[in-house]
């Protein structure tokens, strides 16, 4: 009995060491960034394009701007594949051959990032600048390194969503008629709707966090741009490009102030993934 | 053989099926009347549900599943690899063991088949809804709720609103895989009624466990049995429902019927 009660209080003290480190993390970044929110200001931080420590200027909208891009690049190009492959997998291919491919799909995954920004870099990088005739640095490179990087989160995902569908949903679609191409449009999707936009955006929250691999291929520049071919940043890594020389004060406190963007942003899908359950259990 | 010649929507003769290399069904020959209901009894695994498959090639979908021999709809087989299974799936309809509405409103899960018909035109839709609604006496029950899910109607509702679906299309045939076996008493009571109902402008085949069943909407019956474990499905006798109920002329079918195995 005396044993039970230990295991119980070890395995208590594993959780509440977990949750009091988040916790920290979170307050200890908040704490951080509270000089950069106060003395640059909420608005100077969010709206200026003009990142200039030395100069004292301290906007961050440039980094966002590639953030937000670059993310939505990656899912654009990235989602469709994903969820394409998942359909093949599991409606369309032959089983040997869906599981070869759903193996190296998890393969993939398992790719450490520098390894596919070192390909983006010698690659692709390369690539694009001679058919833009450009630097071939940029938000392109990037949400096409990133497309590769969500797409084993957003396959995995949706395969196991349209596999969880009752077989008899399809039985009925071709039953009454459906080609396999109208089965899938018309009663697949639909029913797996939910399972596959939660897959979309945990693959968001990869590629919202992803540094290395983007860092390797965007340009770290700080201009502001809309261009796909520009180099510029993201919030990402700016930060990894500046956190070994930010002295303490208003500049090092900005770079927590993006850390806590990324944390919202992180937290803002974790609570949407929630909702779409929740959702879908009612 | 009954009903041989003339008169026979759909004719079965000496198939074979399979599974891979197992060998599921062992020269099947059977006719289904037009306008008759015919019933496929026998006990669990017999293949009565992989015979009913077979009639819309259902059976298709299994990687590895094939069929010798020939099934003939109106005369010309449908088990060659040239045939149009779409157009032969749109006139030879199934209504599933589980109700399985689509995850779509009352409405959308009757207009499906017609929708993938082609047609668009919303006063024609509606007019298909509410006469298939009706044809399947679920018309008054749901009439007021179109909008809603299919899948929040009771099991007895959502299996009519299968039927439902179905009839839109305007089929020739209705196979019926088992379709009361999850669903209470009274709906099936229901089911059976729009049954004899149907007969008069459709022809249907029902597979069911259920003797009383068959015996209560059957014109013919059919009864299958696997002789011994992995042996294929053969039938043992096929004939009128009640001279089958009443005096079956194999042992077999005297033992299964009078409730000694199965």
């Amino acid at each position: 009995m005396a044993r039970e009660r230990y295991i119980k209080l070890l395995l208590m003290a594993c959780a509440s060491l977990s949750f009091l480190a988040i916790l920290l993390i979170f307050i200890f970044i908040l704490r951080e960034s509270m000089p950069a929110l106060t003395k640059v200001g909420f608005g100077n931080l969010f709206t200026s394009t003009d990142w200039n420590p030395d100069k004292g200027s301290f906007g961050i909208l440039a980094f966002l701007n590639g953030t937000i891009l670059t993310t939505l690049g990656g899912l654009i190009i990235g989602a469709p594949l994903g969820v394409g492959t998942a359909i093949f997998l599991d409606q369309v291919a032959p089983k040997k051959m869906a599981t070869v491919i759903r193996r190296g799909i998890e393969l993939l995954a398992g790719i450490p990032s520098v390894v596919i920004g070192w390909f983006g870099l010698i690659i692709l990088v390369p690539f694009i600048a001679r058919i833009t005739n450009s630097s071939g640095y940029g938000i392109a490179a990037a949400s096409v390194v990133l497309a590769v990087m969500v797409l084993p989160t957003i396959t995995a995902l949706s395969v196991e969503t349209l596999r969880s569908l009752p077989i008899e949903l399809k039985e009925a679609s071709l039953a009454m008629g459906a080609t396999r191409w109208q089965s899938i449009r018309t009663v697949l999707l639909p029913a797996a709707r939910e399972g596959i936009l939660v897959a979309v955006i945990l693959g968001m929250g990869r590629a919202i966090g992803e540094t290395m691999a983007v860092q390797m291929v965007i340009g770290n520049s700080r201009q502001f741009t809309l261009s796909l071919f520009k180099p510029t940043a993201t919030l990402t890594s700016r930060l990894v490009t500046d956190m070994g020389e930010a002295p303490p004060g208003v500049f090092r406190s900005s770079l927590f102030a993006m850390a806590l963007v990324l944390l919202i942003f992180a937290m803002l899908l974790i609570f949407s993934v929630r909702m779409i359950t929740r959702k879908r259990k009612a | 053989m009954i009903g041989d010649g003339n008169g026979n929507k759909m004719r079965v003769k000496n198939l074979n099926m399979y599974y891979g290399d197992f060998k599921a069904l062992e020269d099947i020959s059977l006719n289904f009347p037009s306008q008759h209901i015919t019933a496929l009894i026998g006990p669990s695994g017999c293949g009565k549900s992989t015979l009913v498959r077979c009639l819309n090639r259902m059976n298709d979908l299994i990687e590895g599943s094939h069929m010798e021999g020939e099934i003939t709809l109106d005369d010309e087989n449908i088990n060659k690899s040239s045939y149009d299974v779409i157009s032969l799936r749109r006139r030879v309809g199934m209504v599933f063991q589980r109700p399985n509405p689509f995850p779509k409103s009352i409405y959308e899960n009757v207009a499906y088949g017609p929708r993938l018909g082609g047609i668009k035109d919303k006063e024609k839709l509606d007019f298909i809804v509410e006469d298939s609604l009706k044809k399947s006496a679920l018309w008054d029950e749901v009439k007021k709720i179109l909008k809603e899910s299919g899948q929040k109607l009771s099991g007895g509702q959502q299996q009519r609103l299968c039927i439902a679906r179905v009839m839109a299309v305007k089929p020739e045939v209705i196979l019926f895989d088992e379709p009361c076996s999850a669903i209470d008493p009274i709906s099936t009571q229901k089911i059976e009624d729009l049954m004899a109902e149907l007969k008069k402008n459709f022809t249907m085949v029902i597979v069911t466990h259920n003797m009383q069943q068959a015996a209560r909407v059957s014109d013919y019956t059919a009864f299958m049995l696997v002789q011994e474990q992995g042996e294929p499905g053969r039938i043992i006798e096929f004939g009128d429902t009640n001279t089958m109920f009443t005096n079956p002329s194999d042992k077999r079918t005297e033992n299964y019927i009078t409730g000694r195995f199965g």
